[in-house]
């Protein structure tokens, strides 16, 4: 019986044979993995990329203080981007559930249609989730927009549950149970931050700071939007005779858009820290989303602009 | 010679509810483009189409070509002779031109195929559909990943999102093999022997002659276009969780895990049944990984049933001061206070208003939040478990239904007074603040909310005056009638323009309506009827053309002239006497009985007489009678071939 981390082990080497770069987790709190550079702005146009890693996963709202079986604040993803998407894709997938000992000829595996939405970030796309025996194992998606852009080419994103498929192949009824490495268990290692931190996001956290938190890094976001779209109309920077003649830009690949996207990030994670709180009304839910997805949406296209201005141009050509 | 076709569209796996509306469009598609008739199949990774008895080419045609005159110059002659391709000598001459009679060969119906298959394709409907080529590429609704098109024995040349069609199919993902070569006659047992059962019928039988018939019709469906080979497996929960509600514990198997629950003499048992897209669970293994999901599901259901215990329905109607309904028309807290309000109003007893306070307080149980589907249901159940009276409870339980037109209403009439307060209450606030419905656009289902008042005051013959309910709001009464025609006439079958006439002489009271509407049917096929509604809208034509608007005038006996005029001011007379006594069977014939003495006057008399004073005595009399007898129906709204 494999532990969590040869799993972990097993697939990385999976998708690493099949071309994929193997990146560690982004370190800032995400919601899923989708939610990191290496997914939300690799997507974006015309460049292939491959690249799997584990990202953990916080969903504040999701905690249950260590005492439900199977749900956590924090879970961990495995999350595996083809760009473009492969035409023997779902035989690739179904490869790495070999590879990690499930005999598939002695199972029950279904595909049911399941679209992924998400409107903070202005994306969403089709697929399926993969249903291995009766339990959700893993997110298949065809990315379709992302930051409300289409995208040039069409990835696959495979989002593994790594506890449950873990509980799984262990035969646990509790993702508590499941061993982590030989001898230690899940509970051991995690136990005391699905705890806390249940008690900090539903009872202790302070919503004034959280507001304030969040009003700060939407600022900042906001400014560095701004300056760079201000840098992209504004004189000196493009390359040509007249300022009218569009790019390629001079020195833009130098502006901080990473850096303005992480503050993004953070304003996501602080709303949903917000929600599990409490503290958002429904009413207020829907124009608190609206203001995230608007610097997603904003960070996407800069992004592209910066990336691919060259591209661009000669598309335009 | 006539050859069979065979076309298989390989895809990744489609939503399994999507499958029946593709193949209806391939079929038609098919028709319109080849004029054969085929039949269909599919399963979650193929839309199969087969036909036989197609031509191997159009019949050729000849098609006439027309050139310049007979009397044309000679050299305006030879150069079209030359464009034709044909000598001087072999035109023809025709109404003084010179022609040339062409044969064009018909074109082969693999030509035809390769260029309209792709079209045909394309067109079928998808709710959602996707782009996996790249940007601008081809829109289906999962990726296409292989074609088979064979005409006879060859293969008709396409190409669709880069996928060649050939003779090469796919078997079960698992099971089967990944490039299986067939032809037209032995494609369905070669997909049967890498675990495809090709025809949908058939899983069907598969699933039921393991299940016992009589299961829930939409999941066997959804099941059957979910697998390609189903074989169904049997799984057992530790008896325990019976002690939950059945309600709860079906719509985890159903809903959520897709599995059939098993009932003993009417009761749920601790089994289920799950169908796979499988040939077999030899080891269990399986059913143990099926039964560990469904006692992990059992588990929450219990946790939320118990932790919900801990605090009263009554106690949590507060709460819902933190749970909005919409933006602008505050919380449910306050929404719960209104139908409340309304449903003393409408004549609910203690136990009706009582359920109605406590309608929405399981919005904020752990339970509905996690089974949204179970809201009212688990609102029912918890007020049974802490004690409410039956006739509160239930009303609770019950007050969402109908949730379609196929639901029945609710059980009694505290029921289906919270139901109808709740919804009036949604439809009032977001006509209010201008919610309203337009094309596919109800976010809020206002349209089922409308429909289930419809359903619920005819079925439950409740006289309750809409009108006033809807606050005279001239878009929401307009929205209204939309939703009582659709009643009437989609769901209970009446005619469109019985509906049409007896809701124009009113449509205040529901239940009312249903009787004049049994009664106009009963009444339409007798001899008097129609004719006497075309003589209705004859009248009202003689009525708007005089512009005559009665100016309140009474009928002055004396200037009637005797004979046909005075005969029906008589006849009418008597009627209307009848009338306020009678049911409405008897009086819709009762004034059909007026027919002989209305077609009479028309037939005798003048009404526009020079006599200005006779001739608005014969308007006033006119207008009368029809204002007498409109008050069951407009019958210058029915139809008539006359």
């Amino acid at each position: 019986m494999d532990s969590y981390q040869e799993i972990i082990f097993k697939l990385k080497k999976y998708w690493s044979d099949r071309g994929c770069i193997i990146q560690e987790p982004y370190d800032l709190e995400v919601g899923a993995g989708t939610m990191t550079p290496e997914t939300f702005l690799r997507v974006l146009g015309p460049k292939p990329y491959r690249v799997a890693y584990v990202q953990p996963s916080r969903r504040p709202a999701d905690g249950r203080y260590g005492e439900n079986p199977n749900r956590l604040y924090k879970h961990m993803q495995l999350q595996v981007i083809l760009k473009p998407s492969p035409a023997d894709v779902i035989d690739q997938y179904l490869g790495s559930l070999t590879a990690i000992g499930i005999d598939l000829k002695k199972h029950d595996i279904k595909f049911e249609e399941d679209n992924w939405e998400s409107p903070t970030l202005g994306a969403w796309g089709v697929g399926w989730q993969v249903m291995l025996d009766g339990l959700e194992i893993t997110q298949f998606t065809y990315f379709q927009q992302c930051g409300g852009i289409d995208l040039d080419l069409v990835p696959a994103e495979l989002t593994y549950g790594l506890e449950r498929l873990t509980a799984f192949l262990q035969l646990k009824d509790s993702v508590y149970d499941i061993e982590w490495a030989p001898g230690v268990s899940y509970r051991d290692v995690r136990f005391a931050d699905e705890l806390q931190f249940s008690v900090y996001n539903f009872e202790m956290a302070d919503v004034g700071m959280l507001w304030k938190l969040f009003e700060l890094h939407e600022g900042e976001a906001g400014r560095l939007l701004g300056e760079f779209r201000a840098l992209r109309k504004g004189p000196g920077i493009r390359n040509g005779p007249e300022n009218r003649v569009p790019g390629p830009y001079v020195g833009i690949e130098r502006f901080p858009l990473l850096p303005a996207y992480e503050h993004v990030l953070k304003c996501s994670h602080l709303f949903n820290t917000l929600d599990a709180r409490g503290a958002i009304s429904v009413t207020e839910r829907v124009a608190v989303i609206a203001r995230v997805r608007k610097l997603a949406v904003g960070m996407a296209e800069a992004w592209m602009a910066q990336q691919y201005a060259g591209e661009l141009v000669e598309a335009a050509q | 010679m006539s050859l069979p076709f065979l076309l298989e569209i390989g895809t990744e796996e489609i939503p399994d509810w999507m499958i029946e509306g593709a193949l209806g469009d391939l079929r038609k598609g098919f028709f319109e483009t080849t004029g054969n008739e085929s039949t269909v199949d599919a399963t979650p990774r193929r839309l199969v189409l087969r036909a036989t008895g197609l031509i191997e080419r159009q019949p050729d045609v000849v098609q006439k070509v027309s050139g310049p005159a007979v009397n044309a110059p000679e050299a305006a002659v030879a150069g079209f002779a030359r464009k034709q391709g044909v000598t001087a000598a072999e035109l023809e001459k025709q109404d003084g031109k010179y022609v040339v009679m062409k044969r064009v060969a018909g074109r082969t119906t693999k030509q035809i195929l390769a260029e309209g298959l792709p079209e045909i394709i394309g067109k079928i409907y998808f709710p959602k559909t996707m782009y996996w080529t790249g940007k601008n590429g081809l829109r289906f609704i999962r990726p296409i990943r292989w074609i088979v098109a064979l005409l006879g024995d060859d293969v008709v040349p396409l190409e669709i999102g880069g996928v060649e069609a050939g003779n090469v199919s796919s078997g079960h993902r698992i099971l089967g093999a990944r490039q299986i070569p067939v032809t037209i006659t032995d494609f369905e047992q070669k997909l049967r022997d890498n675990f495809v059962i090709l025809s949908a019928e058939e899983r069907q039988q598969r699933i039921l002659s393991a299940t016992g018939r009589g299961q829930d019709e939409d999941l066997l469906k959804t099941l059957v276009y979910l697998t390609e080979y189903p074989t169904v497996i049997s799984g057992s929960f530790d008896p325990e969780y019976l002690k939950l509600p059945a309600e709860v514990l079906v719509t985890v198997m159903k809903h959520h895990q897709k599995y059939f629950a098993v009932y003993e003499n009417g009761r749920l048992t601790n089994r289920f049944l799950a169908v796979t897209n499988t040939d077999g669970d030899p080891d269990g293994l399986i059913r143990r990984g099926n039964e560990r999901v469904l006692r992990a599901r059992f588990n929450d259901a219990q946790f939320f049933w118990e932790t919900d215990q801990k605090k009263k329905l009554a106690d949590r109607v507060a709460d819902l001061a933190h749970v909005t309904f919409q933006a602008k028309l505050g919380s449910y807290l306050e929404k719960s206070r209104r139908i409340e309000a309304l449903a003393a109003e409408l004549g609910g007893d203690g136990a009706a208003v009582r359920a109605a306070h406590l309608s929405k307080a399981d919005l904020t149980t752990e339970m509905v939040k996690e089974f949204t589907e179970l809201q009212g249901v688990v609102g029912g159940l918890y007020a049974q478990a802490q004690g409410e009276p039956e006739d509160v409870w239930t009303a609770i339980y019950d007050h969402y239904k109908p949730v379609s037109m196929e639901d029945s209403i609710p059980r009694n009439r505290g029921g289906q007074l919270v139901s109808i307060a709740d919804k009036f209450d949604t439809l009032r606030g977001c006509f209010g603040i201008g919610l309203i419905p337009t094309g596919s656009k109800d976010p809020f289902a206002l349209r089922r909310a409308a429909q289930g008042i419809v359903k619920i005051l005819v079925e439950g013959k409740l006289r309750l005056p809409i009108r006033k309910l809807l606050n005279s709001d001239a878009k929401l009464e307009e929205f209204f009638l939309d939703r009582i025609r659709y009643y009437f006439k989609d769901i209970r079958g009446f005619k469109y323009d019985e509906v049409n006439a007896i809701l124009a002489s009113g449509w205040d009271d529901l239940v009312d309506v249903e009787e004049r509407l049994i009664a106009i049917q009963a009444v339409r096929p007798t001899e008097d009827f129609e004719p006497l509604a075309a003589s209705f809208k004859r009248i009202q034509n003689i009525l708007k053309q005089a512009q005559f608007t009665g100016n309140g005038g009474a009928i002055d006996t004396a200037l009637l002239e005797p004979g046909p005029e005075s005969d029906l001011y008589h006849e009418f007379q008597n009627v209307r006497g009848r009338l306020a006594n009678l049911p409405y069977r008897p009086a819709l014939e009762s004034i059909a009985s007026l027919r002989p003495k209305v077609d009479l006057f028309f037939d005798k008399v003048l009404v526009n007489a020079q006599d200005p004073q006779i001739r608005q005595n014969r308007l006033t009399l006119l207008q009368t009678l029809l204002a007498e007898f409109s008050t069951i129906a407009d019958f210058s709204e029915i139809v008539t071939n006359t």
